[in-house]
């Protein structure tokens, strides 16, 4: 097992067919995640940060470019095996949550292993596994709530539950905390740095410093391009929050 | 992945919206329904019109005297039978038939009001296919010389005598005492009449004991069945007869005031009456499955609307296409069985409530029922094919924006 776990080379993603209303969402980049890093992603709106997750995430595949995970090249995979990536080698944390309304906390935990093409366990097991999952983010008690019955910060912690259900490889989370209090976000901020430390690989986008310091390491970008990969001292992304 | 799961998921999309699934399931229900009445109202006429062949016995004509025309239904005589019997060539024979009014029967002890009385001729058993259980049938000439016999119905002799012998017991029918010559054969109840329960007189005595009202002529027949050799002779037998009658009774043979219907115009009429309620059933049961199958198409183009974000979801965290497109395809063949279920249910009902009230025959066709499971099966895949399909085709990132 190589120490790399995320590589994208020379990724580009297009918008649109004609010349002139083409738009790069990403031209061009090129960056390296390695495994137990926990990265944070920033850079102005529209820099090409969500573009970026998204084909992270194979939920979008590239215009042009080779995106290899975990030692595979994904770039080219049909939309079964993308859809079996998806389940098994990444959680996916959304700024909205993404919770389905009419499940338990404990049933939207569960929801990736009914999707889970490798052989299945039986029920129970998985309930034991969503449980214990629901335990790890604190919410124990609250299996049973609907999302409607929870609070920003707990449904947030759900949808973590529900991203590391799987145990994949990858966690990406897209702003995070933009929809959270800051009481909230300390919380949800705390909970990716436990996961850190217990050897998970975090990719996040944020668009606040103090949110990005958790990271080790803060990947800067501007126009779908890599500016600096947070490994030098001075972050020009960071400073231009500062200043701003 | 487990499909029992995906059914799950589909059954509980459903019960999200109760009313609006129950609603959606209406065309089908109605579809399925009127298929199975129509079915059953078809199988029925079939067997009404095999027993009526039955009842009548094969190549068969039936002279009546015309309805509707003052004073001919006294004008078909017994004399007009028995001249097709010695005129007519290519018939097996013939058989006049009158009935009185019911009279009341006493033998054994036993006191009968308000039985059946018929007068037939002697071919009666062969014309009419109705052979007898014992005994014989009067002749000819017993019917000529006014013989006091009676052939009776095989539950009537039961009634009348039990375990006993009929043969050669006296019943006095009205005030006429008669001797039981023969049995019919069981035949049951046949188009309403029931066959059993009758008295078969020698239509002479009939004439001379039974129609003792003024206003009938004393030997005019109800009806003159006539048996043909083959069904070829059908043609040339209606022809003569017709000829016959007419020059007979001195009217023009195309204004005649006699009717005379083959087997398969009484079939034809009975057919008729059936047929435009069948043909109307037929029409609503194709058109209700049309609009049920485009009722649960739009419901479920709605619903993958609604639910779009949450497909999106699905899709997002690793739910292949084809998962999402059985869950939705589970979905609406859930709407169209619980609908054909539905409509088996209230179309068996109706079938039995039309047979029983409707004045209508009907017989609940068994295949009917896996029949309309198939076709709401199939409306249900095929109408469904199409939303499940773009539900399957969702891009997550596309899909999760939506509001
Ligand atoms: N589906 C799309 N069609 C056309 N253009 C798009 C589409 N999605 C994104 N873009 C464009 O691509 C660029 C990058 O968008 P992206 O969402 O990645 O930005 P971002 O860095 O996440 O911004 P923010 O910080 O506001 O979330 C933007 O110019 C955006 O307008
Ligand atoms: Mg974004």
């Amino acid at each position: 097992m190589t120490a790399t776990l995320i590589e994208v080379k020379d990724l580009k993603k297009v918008y649109g067919v004609e010349e002139d209303s083409a738009v790069y969402a990403l031209d061009g980049m090129n960056a390296s995640v390695d495994r137990g890093e926990f990265a944070a992603i920033m850079g102005p709106s529209g820099s090409g940060k969500s573009t970026l997750m998204n084909i992270l995430g194979c939920l979008d595949t590239p215009s042009a470019g080779q995106y290899i995970l975990d030692g595979r090249d994904v770039s080219g995979l049909s939309k079964d095996d993308l859809a079996d990536v998806r389940n098994q080698k990444i959680g996916f944390i959304f700024q909205s949550f993404n919770l389905l309304p009419r499940l338990s906390a404990l049933d939207n935990v569960m929801l990736p292993l009914l999707y889970d093409t490798r052989e299945a366990q039986p029920q129970e097991m998985q309930r034991q596994r969503a449980i214990a999952a629901l335990e790890s983010v604190g919410l124990g008690h609250r299996t049973g709530h609907h999302p409607n019955q929870l609070s920003g910060g707990q449904q947030q912690r759900v949808a973590i539950a529900r991203a590391l259900i799987n145990q994949p490889p990858l966690i990406l989370a897209d702003e995070p905390t933009g929809n959270l209090d800051s009481r909230s976000s300390v919380e949800i901020m705390d909970l990716l740095h436990d996961l850190h430390k217990q050897g998970a690989t975090i990719v996040m986008v944020t668009h606040e410093p103090d949110i990005a310091r958790h990271a080790g390491r803060i990947l800067c970008v501007r126009d779908g391009r890599l500016i600096s990969d947070g490994r030098g001292g001075n972050n020009p992304c960071l400073a231009r929050e500062v200043s701003a | 992945m487990n499909y029992s799961r995906i059914l799950r998921i589909a059954w509980d999309g459903l019960m999200l919206n109760k009313v609006r699934s129950f609603l959606t399931t209406l065309g089908v229900i109605i579809g399925v329904a009127s298929v199975i009445v129509m079915m059953s109202v078809s199988a029925g006429a079939e067997a009404a019109i095999a027993e009526q062949i039955n009842s009548l016995g094969a190549n068969l004509l039936i002279v009546s005297p015309m309805r509707g025309i003052p004073g001919a239904s006294r004008t078909l005589l017994y004399e007009d039978a028995e001249a097709i019997g010695e005129a007519v060539t290519g018939i097996v024979g013939f058989s006049a038939e009158q009935t009185p009014a019911p009279q009341t029967i006493k033998a054994n002890g036993i006191t009968l009001e308000s039985i059946a009385v018929v007068g037939t001729s002697a071919d009666f058993p062969q014309v009419r296919d109705y052979p007898l259980a014992e005994g014989t049938y009067f002749s000819d000439e017993d019917n000529d010389r006014k013989l006091k016999v009676a052939v009776i119905g095989s539950g009537l002799a039961v009634d009348l005598f039990g375990e006993e012998s009929a043969l050669g017991q006296t019943i006095t029918v009205g005030n006429t005492k008669l001797t039981v010559i023969g049995v019919m054969a069981s035949k049951g109840v046949v188009a309403d009449v029931d066959y059993d329960g009758r008295v078969y007189v020698p239509i002479n005595v009939v004439f001379q004991k039974f129609m003792t009202t003024s206003l009938m002529n004393k030997d005019s027949v109800r009806t003159i069945y006539i048996k043909v050799e083959s069904q070829e002779k059908l043609d040339s037998v209606t022809m003569q007869v017709q000829n016959l009658l007419a020059t007979r009774h001195d009217v023009d043979p195309a204004k005649p005031d006699f009717t005379i219907q083959t087997q398969q115009d009484v079939i034809a009429t009975q057919e008729a009456t059936t047929a435009a309620f069948r043909d109307l059933l037929a029409w609503v049961a194709g058109i209700s499955l049309l609009v049920g199958g485009i009722g649960i198409m739009n419901i479920m183009l709605v619903s993958v609307t609604e639910r779009t974000r949450e497909i999106g979801l699905r899709i997002a965290i690793g739910a292949h296409p084809s998962y999402v497109r059985a869950q939705f395809l589970l979905e609406s063949m859930i709407l169209s069985l619980a609908g054909g279920a539905m409509g088996v249910v209230i179309g068996v009902a109706a079938s039995i409530l039309f047979g029983a009230f409707g004045g209508m025959r009907t017989q609940i066709v068994p295949l009917s029922i896996p029949l309309a499971f198939v076709a709401a099966a199939g409306i249900g895949i095929f109408f469904g094919y199409y939303p499940a399909g773009q539900a399957a085709k969702l891009d997550p990132i596309v899909a999760l924006r939506h509001e």
